[in-house]
């Protein structure tokens, strides 16, 4: 009996190191903020953390990337995020509707461009616009997942507008997110995709293959919105960053469009 | 290699090993020696998660773990904070998805005991558990070790619930097989290609740990 008491204390104590760790290995000054961002900030969002870091070296930010929907709902599940970065306003709004967070944490900050990508060694012109994905040549076209991703929706309603949704949705492959589908053209696997136009100007991307900008009228405006989810200094540190002159200036350095008066 | 990745995949895969033994002993001996007609229903919804998409575990989960679910709000109400997403969400799936990693190396070690010396352990007044502890598990030593190495590396190995019911956190439930993931979103290919030499290496090292042990078992068969 003394050993299975033993070990119940091991395992208490196993928890217990477990449950309260990551306070433990930071000094108590340190605010930890969780971000939940869309999957298209994934660049852009890192430099403007280092401009946080720079300013504010008493907040930690820790960011997860995926795609919006999937956080409304993990959220709405009860995730522990501190801020809510989502590529469509729509979402945040609903957490508010909802009562999850206050109004006034609601935030724009950024309006998403959509462009039409080919990896390298490609023999398609992605200038001649989305009709090029009608060739037999293009076997797979990468999209963010439409039914949870801002971007995989508007890279439908492009396709739409276009005519040839009929013809190429056979030949989606779904990336969970943006950049997962963005991934997908990189890496060549897939002959063509639609993303955002903040990570094919991302380092990592910029010079793989070529795009265009696929016109944004062609599908309903990308407005990406934010929430601060918990009224904690350092959310609010996050938030006023990313609307910030220096913040503005690197969301547009990624291409993405201001939204006007914040 | 991201180091809180490393940290969080040591602490859940050693919480979850813990765990697992003490509810894995029991358990396996009672498989192992019952001759209750439900046994083999039990012995199968131990081995579920083998054969289970990690997907379906997760589903459940997340639907009974959540903020709107009547454990979600109890949780809620005890601890004042969710528990889905969080590393308590983690080893709860852990602890369901390697159950069967612990508990059958210990069936079949304790089935290929010599029945004489527990019968002559409760002849001689031992209790059951007292049969089980102090003659069957030290009998089962090779037993007890592989399921407990098993349990270590599958759970360090596992992926698809802990990206549902963890959600990819940072420091916190972003296990070094999520990281190999978010990895390879971020195109960051040359972190995901450390991460998956060091999980291959140690899977190869774990499993030559484990059949080494299990030779060592044997009595093997010389000719001369």
């Amino acid at each position: 009996m003394t050993i299975a008491a033993g070990l119940l204390a091991a395992l208490m104590s196993a928890c217990g190191a477990a449950s309260n760790s990551s306070g433990e290995t930071k000094p108590s000054v340190v605010e930890v903020v969780t971000v939940a961002a869309a999957a298209d900030l994934r660049y852009a969002l890192d430099e403007i953390i280092g401009l946080i870091t720079r300013d504010s070296p008493n907040v930690e930010v820790r960011v997860t990337y995926g795609s919006s929907g999937q956080f409304l709902q993990q959220i709405q599940s009860g995730a522990p995020f501190d801020v809510y970065l989502s590529a469509d306003l729509a979402y945040p709004q609903q957490l508010v509707a909802s009562g999850s967070a206050k109004e006034a944490g609601l935030f724009s900050y950024a309006i998403g461009r959509l462009a039409l990508w080919v990896p390298d060694g490609s023999q398609m012109d992605p200038s001649l616009g989305l009709e090029i994905l009608r060739d037999p040549k293009v076997q797979r076209i990468a999209i963010a997942n439409p039914e949870h991703a801002p971007y995989g929706r508007a890279a439908v309603q492009a396709l739409v507008t276009a005519g040839v949704l009929a013809d190429v949705e056979e030949r989606f492959v779904l990336g969970e997110n943006v950049a997962q589908a963005a991934e997908f053209v990189a890496s060549g696997n897939a002959d063509a995709g639609i993303v955002a136009i903040s990570l094919v100007l991302s380092d990592p991307l910029r010079g793989i293959g070529t795009w265009w900008e696929i016109p944004e009228t062609d599908f309903a405006r990308i407005d990406q919105g934010g929430l601060v989810l918990t009224d904690t200094p350092g959310a609010w540190t996050v938030r006023d960053a990313l609307v910030s002159p220096a913040g503005r200036e690197i969301l547009e350095r990624y291409g993405f469009r201001l939204p006007q008066g914040v | 290699m991201d180091l809180d990745a490393v940290s969080v995949s040591l602490r859940l895969a050693l919480t979850t090993t813990i765990i697992l033994l003490v509810v894995a002993v029991p358990l396996a001996a009672w498989i192992a020696f019952t001759r209750r007609r439900f046994a083999p229903v039990i012995e199968a919804i131990v081995a579920l998660p083998i054969v289970l998409p990690p997907t379906v575990l997760g589903f459940y989960l997340l639907v009974s773990l959540g903020a709107q679910s009547p454990l979600g709000r109890l949780w809620i109400d005890l601890t004042g904070r969710p528990i889905a997403f969080s590393f308590t969400a983690l080893v709860i799936a852990s602890v369901i998805s390697s159950l069967p990693f612990a508990v059958q190396p210990l069936v079949t070690a304790f089935a290929g005991l010599d029945r004489r010396l527990l019968e002559a352990a409760t002849v001689l007044g031992r209790s059951w558990f007292g049969t089980i502890w102090h003659v069957a598990l030290p009998l089962s030593r090779a037993g007890l070790i592989t399921a407990s190495v098993l349990t270590f590396a599958h759970t360090i190995g596992e992926f698809g619930v802990v990206l549902m019911v963890g959600g990819n956190i940072p420091g916190v439930t972003r296990t070094l097989s999520i990281d190999i993931y978010d990895s390879v979103q971020a195109f960051d290919y040359s972190s995901a290609a450390v991460t998956s030499l060091v999980l291959l290496v140690f899977s190869v090292l774990v499993l030559t740990a484990v059949y080494a042990l299990r030779r060592r078992g044997d009595r093997g068969w010389v000719m001369s």
